[in-house]
Order: structure tokens, then sequence, then C-alpha cells
């Protein structure tokens, strides 16, 4: 069931600067959906509209049934943002942040709460530190402490784990991971396309306002992902013998490496060109695969919209 | 209503308050007293009676009033102005609060702010000289209203400001001034007829001049055009608020 539906959004900026071109997207409960696309696409005015930051110009946005705007009190109640910038009040401890952050919610203060939200994000040594002394890093795990007090159903991170060390970053995924077993939608956007790898079951591309992509990230990589397979001879060949021309090979210059490109889906060669080696009398050293990432799916997807695949 | 939330910003501004209680509470009083010591206390010693009230009492209702929509205006406008600088006021924007429950969190703590100020000035004033106060209900509600209304007014200024320049422009331009020529050191009827009638558009006239009627008794203006006058400026600055969030001019882009 969707719980976040977007119908025909559009965003224009001081009536000329069009951030958001009619944009459908529908979200699914529990879902992890990340938003990929480069600067200046249009990820974070998406993301502030739904949360209320930023006035829509037209369209509509329902989350769980209820319209973002008309009935904005009962979806902002779902919602949590973790915002791009590290906006917070350097004046106050990161336990009364976090208190606050609740409070504005019109939630009781929840003691329980609060300790393991600041435990799981190591902040409890840091609970009485004044904001302004923390690191950007810690000031990342704040914002993100603030948004799970809410209890949000749906968060939003918004490049999470920009400017973030390794070890936060894999700690970002494992809270995610928990989130999601808990049932919780996770929209969030980044740069990182082995974060989106890694955590998201669906990915949306967005580049110029444009949704051009959504798709399961299984479906993506199986259907746009290319593997390639390396073979390595025992001696150098001037040209690829002609038995082999039917299958798309390239030789490299120092004669030693046959590659093979193909689809994950496609049904493969790999058997036929082995033998057909073996045939012509070619010893073969050595053989390697190698997987698209999803990073170089998405710089196809941006640089040739011909690859386009749209699932609306 | 979202009860938790509105208190949570009233609690947070509160806390900003007494976080720096020198900048925000005793300075204000400090720089009122001194007008005691030299209007009230030197000059006034050579002033005759106003309306049966010597000079030194005569300007404690318009020094407190003063203090009162001054920082009253301060406390609110800086209130909204922080977050939206620092960007956190986006905590308050996607939260489910609606845009009466924010305007209430600001203004209310900036009034409880301004009404501390106020009343500590007239503790101050009583070392100088006794200050009776014969309607303390009605004194009490001339000073809520000024505040009240005056936290609207800078709600405004702070929203509309996206400098700190303009955040200082209102105040030194046109707040102080209303202040100073709003009748807190001579009543109004000893001007000149045409600057008489000029300071009839100073709505702080009317905030003076009933709190100094709900104090002494008597005034230069009946104390309920007063009241309606104040009333009418408040609901004016409670349309432009409301008319402000609706369409997030200068919050939402
Ligand atoms: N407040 C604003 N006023 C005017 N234009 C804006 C405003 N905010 C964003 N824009 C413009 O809208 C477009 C989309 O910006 P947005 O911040 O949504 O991009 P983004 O995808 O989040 O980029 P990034 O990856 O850099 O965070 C850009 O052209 C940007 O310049
Ligand atoms: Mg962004």
């Amino acid at each position: 069931m969707a719980i976040l539906s977007i119908e025909n959004l559009s965003k224009i900026y001081d009536h000329k600067i069009h951030a958001l071109n009619n944009i459908f997207l529908s979200i699914n409960k529990g879902e992890v959906f990340a938003l990929l696309g480069p600067n200046g696409a249009g990820k974070t005015t998406l993301i502030n509209i739904i949360c209320g930051l930023t006035n829509k110009t037209t369209g509509t946005i329902t989350v769980n049934g209820y319209d973002t705007v008309d009935q904005c009190r009962q979806t902002r109640k779902l919602i949590s943002l973790v915002p791009q910038e590290l906006h917070l009040d350097p004046f106050i401890t990161v336990a009364q942040t976090c208190i606050d952050a609740r409070g504005f919610f019109g939630k009781k203060y929840n003691e329980k709460l609060l300790t393991d939200i600041l435990k799981q994000l190591s902040l409890w040594d840091k609970r009485d530190e004044k904001v302004q002394k923390l690191s950007g890093g810690m000031k990342r795990r704040v914002l993100i402490a603030k948004a799970l007090m809410n209890e949000p159903q749906i968060l939003f991170l918004d490049e999470p784990t920009a400017g973030v060390d390794v070890e936060l970053r894999t700690s970002m995924w494992n809270l995610v991971r928990k989130l999601k077993e808990k049932g919780t939608t996770i929209i969030l956007t980044t740069h990182y396309i082995e974060e989106a790898e890694e955590m998201a079951d669906t990915i949306g591309i967005i580049n110029d306002g444009h949704i051009t992509t959504v798709a399961p990230k299984e479906d993506l990589m199986k259907e746009l992902g290319s593997k390639e397979l390396i073979i390595t001879l025992m001696t150098k060949i001037q040209k690829i013998p002609d038995a082999l021309h039917t299958y798309a090979l390239s030789l490299s210059e120092d004669g030693y490496e046959i590659t093979y490109e193909y689809k994950k889906t496609t049904s493969t060669s790999i058997t036929a060109i082995l033998s057909s080696l073996k045939n012509e009398g070619l010893k073969v050293c050595d053989i390697e695969t190698k997987e698209s990432s999803l990073e170089e799916i998405f710089v196809d997807l941006i640089s040739n919209p011909k690859n386009l695949i749209s699932h609306s | 209503m979202n009860w938790i939330g509105l208190y949570t910003i009233y609690r947070k501004e509160m806390n900003r308050t007494f976080a720096i209680p020198l900048q925000t509470v005793l300075s204000p009083v400090i720089t009122t007293a001194l007008y005691f010591i030299v209007f009230g206390a030197a000059i006034g010693s050579q002033i005759t009676q106003i309306s049966g009230v010597t000079y030194m009492q005569f300007i404690v209702p318009g020094l407190i009033m003063m203090a009162l929509l001054t920082n009253s205006l301060s406390a609110s406008s800086s209130g909204i102005y922080f977050p939206k600088f620092i960007g956190t006021i986006y905590e308050i924007l996607s939260a489910p609060l609606s845009h009466l429950e924010i305007i209430l969190g600001y203004t209310l703590a900036a009034t409880t702010r301004a009404l501390i100020i106020g009343s500590l000035i007239y503790i101050v004033a009583l070392l100088f000289t006794p200050i009776p106060i014969m309607h303390p209900v009605y004194a009490f509600f001339f000073a809520f209203l000024t505040a009240f209304t005056f936290a609207l007014f800078g709600l405004i200024i702070g929203i509309w400001s996206d400098t700190f320049e303009k955040l200082s422009l209102f105040p030194a331009l046109i707040i102080t001034p209303l202040a100073f020529l709003g009748g807190v050191f001579y009543p109004i009827s000893i001007l000149p007829p045409l600057w008489q009638t000029l300071s009839l558009i100073n709505p702080v006239v009317y905030m003076i001049s009933g709190l100094r009627w709900s104090f002494f008794g008597t005034t230069d203006i009946n104390p309920q055009i007063s009241l309606t006058l104040i009333i009418v400026f408040l609901l004016l600055c409670v349309g432009t608020l409301f008319m402000i969030f609706r369409t997030g001019y200068k919050i939402r882009d």
C-alpha cells in the first residue's frame, strides 16, 4: 500500500527556476527508497515540499491518505526529517535539543526513548554538551537523534552520510536496517551509489527536476547492469579468430585479453566461446568477471536518456 | 491544540531569556532606572506637579510601557529571526504545529519576558518614590495587551528581516521615536494643537495613557478609547501574521 503518493507535482522558484516538473511518485509502506541525482536535480526541494518547508507550485501530495497541505497536522505527525544542512541550535545541550524535537511534535517526554536513541547513536556521553562543541559528524548524529525522537512512520534522510566517516556510515546503514525491520518507511537521498546499493529497495533517479526512473534496485541492476568476462590468454594473438566473430568480443592492445560483454538477463554464450577458443588451440591462462556498479548504471542513465526505463 | 508543542516553543524561549539574564532582563531595568534618576529625581524636582502627581511619579507608567513594548518586540523578533538565520526553523515548520500555536508560543514568551521587566522596573521605581496603583486589574490588562501587541509586531519584523540590519532598523527608526513621542515625559495636552493631533495617530500614546489612568485615575485620553485602539492595533497585527503564515512569506519558499 502506498504511504506516500505524489501527483503531478511542480515547483517553480521565483517565477523562473523550474526545480521540479510534473513529478509522479508513489512509495510503499515499509519501503526504503533512495533518490539519486546530480547536484541541483531537485532532491531537497522535493523532500522539503513533502515536509512542509517549501510551498509547492502545483500538484497534490498525500501521506497515509491525508493531504500534506489541507491536513498537514495529520501528515506531519508521521514524518521526521534529517535535513541536508547541519541546522542545529548551538547554545543548547544535545539532550535538550532532542527533548525539544519531541515536544514540538506534541509528544510527552520519554526518558527511556531519549536514553535509547542517544546510546544507539553514541551520543550518550555527549548528552550534556552544548551542540556547538560537537564535531560535524556528531552534529549529523544529533540531527538523526532528533528525527528519531518523534518515532516517525516516514523518515526522510537528506544526504545522511555527507561528511561522515566510514564507521558512522556503516552504523547509519545498520540503523536504517533496524528501522526498516520496525516498518518505518525511509526515503533518502545520496550521492554515494554504494549506499543506495546497500540499503535501498527501490531507486528513483531524478535529473533536472524530472523523475526519469523508478525501479526496484534488483531490476535496475539486472536490466541495465552488464557483466564482463575477461579471458587472459597464454600467448598473444593478432586478431580475434574468425570462428569467434559471432560473439561481440574485443581484444586488448597487447593481444593477451579478450573481453566479452553481456547482460545478466540474456542467456550467455560463455561455454560456446570457451570451447571455440579451445578448438582454435588457444590456451586460457585466467578468467575474470566484472559487474557494473549502480554508479556506472547511474552515469549511463543520466548521459544516455534513451536507455531510460520508466515505471510509473 | 498541540499544547505540548506550544509549551515547548514557550519554554525554549524562556530558557533563552534566563540563559542570559544580564542582557535580557537586567540591562533594560538598569537603563530605565537611569531615566528615573536623571529625569525623575534630578530634573523632575524642578517641575511642578502634573494632574496631582509629582513628575517622578508621572513618568513611571510611561517608562514601564516603553520598556514593555521595546523588550517585547525585541524578544519576539529575535526569537523568530534566530532560528530562521541558523536554519533550525525547519523543526518548527515541519512539526504538527498550527500557525496559531507557533504565534502564541513566541508571543506569550516575549510577553512574559516584558512583564517581568515591567514589574522589576515598578519595584525599582518604588525605591525612589511611592507609586500607588488605583486600578491594578486594568493596569495589568493595559500592560499585558501592550506587551502582547508588540510581541506580535515583533514577530512580523523578525519574519520580514533577512539581515541583522533590518532586524534593528525597525526598533531604532520607528519604535524608539514612537515611544519617546508617545507621552512618556509629558502629557499630550501641553503640546501645540498640530502636534497634539499628530500624536493621536501614534498607538503608543494610548498605551501609555491607559496605564497612566490605571495608576493615577486621571489622564488626557478616555481609557475606553485607549483600550479600543490597542485592541484594534493588536487585531491588525494578528491579521498580518496569519496572512504571512498562510502565504509562507519569507518563511517557506
Ligand atoms: N530557495 C531557493 N530559491 C531559489 N532557487 C532554489 C532554492 N532552493 C533550491 N533552488 C534551486 O532549485 C534547484 C533544485 O535544488 P535542490 O536543492 O532541490 O537540489 P538537490 O537535488 O537537493 O541538490 P544537491 O544534491 O546539491 O543537494 C536548483 O536549481 C536550485 O538552485
Ligand atoms: Mg539537496
